[in-house]
């Protein structure tokens, strides 16, 4: 294999990882709060149609972004309300508005099937894409994929050094601490919730403006699902997020590299790769129960009702 | 003034209400989104809710959808029950509709009475090999049985796809990914005449009647309940919670492994790609529905298969995209949610607000 194959492949990595970045950014911030929602799929799926019929509409995919972020935040507040109002499960909460999401985005997309648009373009970064082998694997990209860079570099900040990470975990960990000293915890899990929301819909949108680009249904071919492995494999640290979304994007685009090293191996069989690693990966991080247990946000899955503290 | 007051008691007039008035409120909800796209909405529950049972034909393919929805669902009641987190019945269903076939493709020149039973027995077993890999990752590596067991419908899927491009091809196919129509030795029977109705029908409602039996009187099935209801009384009480997991799993994954075969050597007669519209996670949906009571979900089947031909007939006379399906899933799944809260709350109306 040749450096330039390398150079090629690594890209890919990092184009095919995006959307599992910017999802399971949203995702850690939700779990951190305590809240697992397993909608992601849905969301994403969502935010995938109404960001590629906004561009479609309006021919400018700065718009598309911006209504699926919306999308992705209105769909997180169905969940939100059932699960942090009505108290409803968790699982199951997220598991109908998965199957609510793949409906709808197939519905309303149905008219849109097969056309193309104009998404964004790669955009080099001066001077910066200049250096050899990074620079075009990491700065050649479109404004997409340097927003995802800076939005992890800017959670990292946030949920490491300031009083909101401080906040969110005391509530993800502690919640009827929390909530004596004064912290709203609902509150705080509704924002942490609609921003997964919001990240799930670019992520959607980068499936359907950046990476495709076009809409067809279920394209996000389960990496809503990755993604929630995905922050299993962080062990809920933002900067690892980042490592883990390029190696899962890699597995996905396995198939390049093996035709790369001249193999030949049914495509159908590759196409199981990144969920065959997504198990193995869980497996490996899980294994070691009380490391898991210590990393785990404490109050994961757990309802909070403020009304048995009075 | 309106107030929402805890209940000192779960209302058990709610737990039966609660479904009732999530498919109420669906059906209001369908109506809405008709008239939204310019349908009436009596013509909306005229094709939901009549027409899937207006002729004996309708019924019959009502039955045919019913079968791998309420199998996959009463596995899954057992699971849930047990806090056994199987999303996997689709990847099951998938496994054991691939290992029945390769099963009834070996058999394709035979006419011997074990041909049947034997390519059954071999999609049983593959449901229960595909459950039974997520059960043994959790209880051994403690991976998260949720994903995991995603993870697996879809290499499931992929696999099956490989299997119709490769090994299970029909040779004389011109290349379609399809396997061979089978030989009617492995073919189900059907019940009735002029009706589609088959075997894996019967074998559906006979296997409520036995989790029913298995949760409610055997000591198994009081463990699997104790064990939903108050783990930390279950574990005091010695009960084995490794036991309780690999019994509901496998029994999870031998039942939608039957539907899937049942699929290929009923209605479908070979194998195809898409054997599945989604049964086993509609399944998630009819096992909540049905309160994750084995017999309730025989009733939850019933309606999700009407959804399921309603969605077919919209599509046939409406033009309506049959995604529409799992949209009213989801939305009936919210409903149910929220009217749940109400088993153990309830409005209080007061007049006391100045109080």
């Amino acid at each position: 294999m040749d450096s330039d194959l390398i150079v090629q492949i690594l890209f890919a990595a990092v184009k095919t990882g995006t959307p599992l970045l910017f999802i399971a950014l949203g995702e850690v911030i939700c779990e951190k709060s305590g809240v697992l929602n397993l909608g992601q799929e849905g969301m994403m799926l969502m935010g995938a149609v109404v960001g590629f019929l906004a561009a479609y509409g309006t021919g400018s995919a700065g718009l598309g972004v911006l209504a699926a972020m919306l999308m992705g935040c209105v769909m997180s507040l169905i969940f939100a309300v059932l699960v942090l109002h009505l108290g409803a499960n968790q699982v199951a909460t997220g598991l109908a508005l998965t199957i609510f999401g793949t409906g709808l985005s197939a519905f309303i997309g149905s008219g849109v099937v097969g056309q193309t648009i104009q998404g964004f373009q790669p955009i080099a970064i001066p001077l910066l894409s200049d250096i050899p082998f990074i620079g075009k694997i990491l700065f050649s990209h479109d404004i997409l994929v340097y927003s995802s860079f800076a939005m992890t570099f800017a959670l990292m900040f946030v949920v490491n050094k300031t009083r909101i990470g401080l906040t969110l975990k005391a509530v993800g960990e502690n919640p009827h601490a929390a909530n004596a000293i004064g912290i709203k915890v609902l509150r705080v899990r509704y924002l942490a919730v609609m921003f997964g929301g919001v990240m799930a819909g670019i992520s959607g949108a980068y499936m359907s403006l950046v990476y495709t680009p076009m809409w067809v249904e279920n394209m996000t071919a389960g990496r809503g699902w990755i993604a929630l492995a995905l922050v299993v494999f962080a062990s809920w640290r933002v900067g690892r997020i980042m490592l883990g979304a390029y190696l899962f994007g890699l597995a996905s685009i396995m198939h390049l590299v093996l035709q790369g090293l001249g193999w030949s191996i049914s495509p159908n069989l590759l196409a199981m790769l990144p969920y065959v690693a997504t198990v193995v990966v869980m497996v490996i991080i899980s294994a070691d129960k009380f490391k898991e247990k210590l990393l785990a946000p404490r109050a994961l899955g757990k309802p909070f009702d403020p009304r048995q503290m009075a | 003034m309106i107030r929402i007051q805890a209940r000192t008691e779960p209302s058990s007039l709610m737990k039966v209400a609660s479904p009732l008035l999530a498919i109420t409120l669906t059906l209001i909800f369908g109506c809405i989104l008709f008239s939204a796209i310019g349908k009436s909405p009596s013509q909306a529950l005229h094709v939901l809710l009549i027409a899937p049972l207006a002729d004996s034909y309708n019924i019959g393919e009502m039955f045919v959808k019913m079968g791998p929805l309420l199998l996959c669902a009463v596995g899954l009641s057992l699971c849930y029950r047990a806090n056994m987190w199987n999303i996997g019945a689709e990847g099951q269903l998938l496994a054991g509709a691939l290992g029945g076939s390769a099963m009834a493709l070996y058999f394709i020149d035979s006419e011997s009475a074990f041909a049947l039973p034997i390519t059954l027995l071999a999609g049983v077993a593959s449901g229960m090999i595909w459950a039974a890999i997520p059960t043994f990752l959790k209880l051994r590596f403690n991976s998260n049985l949720i994903l995991t067991t995603i993870m697996f419908n879809y290499i499931a899927l992929y696999l099956l796809i490989w299997a119709v491009h490769g090994p299970l091809r029909d040779p004389q196919g011109f290349g379609f990914p399809e396997s061979a129509m089978f030989a009617d030795s492995t073919l189900l029977p059907t019940l009735f005449e002029s009706s589609r109705i088959h075997l894996g029908v019967a074998f559906s409602i006979v296997s409520a009647f036995i989790a029913w039996f298995i949760l409610s009187k055997s000591h198994l099935g009081f463990q699997i309940r104790v064990f939903g209801s108050d783990e930390p009384a279950a574990r005091y009480a010695g009960f084995s919670s490794k036991k309780l997991s690999w019994f509901v799993m496998l029994f999870a994954g031998a039942l939608a492994g039957l539907a899937g075969v049942s699929e290929t050597t009923g209605p479908i007669g070979q194998l195809v790609p898409n054997v599945s519209p989604g049964y086993g996670y509609s399944a998630i949906i009819v096992a909540y529905l049905g309160r994750l009571h084995p017999l309730g979900a025989i009733l939850a089947a019933v309606f999700m298969a009407v959804l399921y031909m309603g969605g077919d007939l919209a599509q046939i006379e409406m033009g309506i995209p049959v995604a529409v399906v799992s949209m009213f899933q989801g939305v009936l799944l919210f409903f149910l949610l929220a009217c749940d809260f109400f088993i153990n709350n309830r409005l209080a109306f007061s007049n006391q607000a100045t109080n």
